[in-house]
């Protein structure tokens, strides 16, 4: 019962924006229905539809990870974009120094690179919170900036190819180059750029479900999150989870770029991130801060953004921005959670269930 | 180095300047009355996009700027009543707005003028390339008596600070902060609807570019009042007048260009540095960000 309450809210939300977003089409000369028809039909396909959705829904995954975690310790990360960025250079900047490297250490270097760079990066705002006590929202929206500064900087000045009018980098080392899933599962073409880092997705919800509620670390983060000052009597330092949780936090934002760099690109390109990071909170707010939740409301946008893109070939007026603001409305409805629950709160479907 | 200190350098701060401080009073007024607004970016995207669109349809930039600041209203409603009615977490219900407002002109746009995310060119003489520019700088002095010698700005302050003392004194603390939330879509609404009418001479898709997010840095610099929000936007201002005047012309010693990122990244840097309380201390209104809950 607990289970169909969880499931039924954000379902509501997501119908609710869909009903709004087809009105829209309806306002500008487009049939909802049709457009809705596409946008599904083009996410679903074998094997191109789907194998796009699920390479759309790796970098949410991670960022929506990332936020829950931050969000059980109590804190709002939405410096997710910034960290990733920062670990997507990264984990270039290792596979292009170390190019010459054999697989074998070049490929866990890579990993790592990817994963301290976006916890040094999401630990900025945790320090910055602990010992000063700012706002670590403030914080990670300007460290957001900051980071897309400095990586453009690097790109620009120290590693382009010379005479490139793309801003990016030099390609990384073959050894640092991850499998494709075509070429591991039989009938599915390698043309398409999901690759092993999408695996990865799936072992991390496993990971941070286990740590979050099986660990010891995971209930005192939880604890801090819930009540503070319980914490805080019975023996948790705040300051200590706050820490960790940004920095878990920034790490899990970070593997995005394990996807984008090793997986997809080959180098760092500037700008790569369609808003992840910020899309990681609507994953995670639809999602209710729990790693399934997560991996559905993942797969939901990557959906989205694949269908998107064939919504805007094929019909008369709508454009893939319609994704955007089905995003934006879907985190309004989930943030504003009494506003779906006032009307249908009398007929016992929404009560507030005591977590 | 002398040669870029000039007039012209000094007018195009002021001019870089505007929609920051339009924005970061509006800010002000909603942060002031405990609604913390990160849907400034949002709110100014709704004013720029209704300005350039209206003003094309209208032949006149007065009502294509009445338009934007309709528009940054109607987006800080959306925000206040999901706030404050329905007491959503604040900084979420921000970023819905600025994801749903960076797709929604686009969307609009793509359909109205069958063009990928901006508007029709504007001719010159439809552009109102002064008028913001003096709102902005009355809306300072004008904020500051509103804030500091009026009831309203009295109360206003009261239930950012203590919304349960205000309450038991009769102050109405919904009202007052539907007040302030509305009051920072109008700035910012003006904010924008300078950028595309008046900088500019149309819309494009993200022109704001992080405006809203440098306006708030100026808020949180300028410690949530007027006069030294504005002294935090003129300088942030400055340096994005710096780092366009500086591209191409002044070089390192080496013979390099000076990057334009590492100017880009003042702003930011400093917030952060004035958050921690390195230079002074800056204290956010004490109720920011916490919804009130009427006791029964």
């Amino acid at each position: 019962m607990k289970l169909l309450r969880e499931l039924l809210f954000p379902l509501v939300a997501v119908i609710a924006a869909f009903v709004i977003g087809g009105i829209l089409i309806l306002i500008i000369g487009d049939n909802p229905i049709e457009a809705y028809r596409l946008l599904l039909g083009s996410a679903l396909s074998w094997p191109d539809g789907i194998g796009y959705t699920l390479f759309y829904a790796t970098p949410l995954i991670f960022t929506g990870l990332a936020v829950l975690v931050a969000f059980r310790c109590g804190l709002l990360n939405i410096g997710a974009e910034g960290q990733l960025y920062v670990a997507a250079f990264a984990t270039a900047w290792v596979g292009i120094t170390l190019a010459n490297l054999s697989a074998w250490i070049l490929l866990p270097l890579c990993f790592a690179a990817a994963i301290v760079a976006g916890g040094v990066w999401g630990a900025i705002p945790g320090v910055l919170k602990a010992r000063f006590g700012s706002h670590e929202v403030i914080n990670t929206i300007m460290l957001n900036f900051i980071a897309v500064a400095l990586v453009s900087y690097f790109t620009q000045y120290h590693y382009k190819i010379p005479g490139d009018p793309i801003m990016q980098t030099s390609p990384i080392g073959g050894g640092a180059h991850i499998a494709r899933l075509g070429k591991i599962i039989p009938a599915f073409p390698e043309r398409i750029p999901l690759n092993l880092a999408f695996i990865l997705a799936l072992v991390c919800c496993v990971l941070v479900y286990l740590f979050l509620w099986r660990t010891k670390w995971g209930y005192e983060l939880r604890a801090t999150g819930s009540n503070p000052t319980a914490a805080e009597y019975g023996g948790i330092s705040i300051r200590k989870q706050i820490i960790i949780a940004m920095t878990i936090s920034g790490a899990l934002a970070g593997m995005v770029g394990i996807n984008e760099v090793l997986g997809y690109r080959y180098r760092y390109y500037d700008g790569f991130s369609a808003n992840y990071g910020f899309t990681g909170i609507a994953v995670a707010l639809l999602g209710r801060n729990h790693p399934v939740g997560v991996l559905l409301a993942a797969l939901l946008f990557g959906m989205l953004i694949r269908g998107g893109i064939f919504v805007d070939a094929f019909t008369n007026n709508v454009t893939k921005d319609l994704v955007d603001v089905l995003q934006g409305i879907v985190i309004l409805f989930v943030a504003a959670e009494a506003l779906l629950r006032g009307p249908f709160g009398k007929f016992g479907l929404l009560k507030r269930s005591k977590v | 180095m002398a040669e870029i200190f000039t007039i012209a350098l000094i007018w195009s701060s002021i001019r870089l300047s505007t929609p920051l401080i339009l924005a970061a009073l509006g800010g002000l007024f909603s942060e002031r009355s405990g609604v913390i607004n990160i849907a400034l970016e949002g709110m100014m995207l709704a004013g720029a996009f209704t300005a350039a669109a209206v003003t094309y349809a209208a032949g006149n930039p007065i009502v294509g700027l009445a338009a934007g600041m309709a528009a940054g209203t109607l987006i800080a409603a959306i925000h206040a009543v999901a706030c404050i009615r329905y007491k959503a977490d604040q900084v979420v219900t921000g970023t819905a707005i600025n994801i749903l407002m960076i797709g929604m002109p686009a969307f609009l746009s793509g359909a109205f003028f069958l063009s990928s995310g901006s508007t029709p060119q504007l001719p010159r003489d439809q552009l109102i390339p002064w008028l913001p520019i003096w709102i902005a700088f009355l809306v300072v002095p004008l904020s500051w008596y509103v804030l500091y010698k009026t009831p309203f700005g009295l109360r206003l302050r009261a239930v950012g600070e203590n919304p349960e003392a205000a309450d038991a004194a009769g102050v109405p603390v919904a009202r007052m902060r539907y007040a302030g939330v509305l009051l920072s879509g109008l700035l910012a609404g003006i904010g924008g609807a300078y950028l595309s009418i008046g900088q500019s001479s149309l819309f494009t898709r993200n022109m704001t570019s992080g405006r809203g997010f440098i306006a708030l840095a100026a808020l949180i610099f300028g410690k949530w009042r007027p006069f030294q929000t504005l002294l935090a936007c003129l300088l942030f201002g400055f340096t994005e007048a710096i780092s366009i005047q500086m591209q191409g012309v002044v070089k390192l010693p080496s013979g390099e260009d000076i990057p334009v990122q590492f100017i880009q990244m003042v702003p930011y840097v400093l917030t952060i540095v004035v958050l921690a309380g390195f230079i002074g201390s800056s204290r956010p209104p004490q109720a920011l960000g916490i919804p009130y809950q009427k006791e029964r």
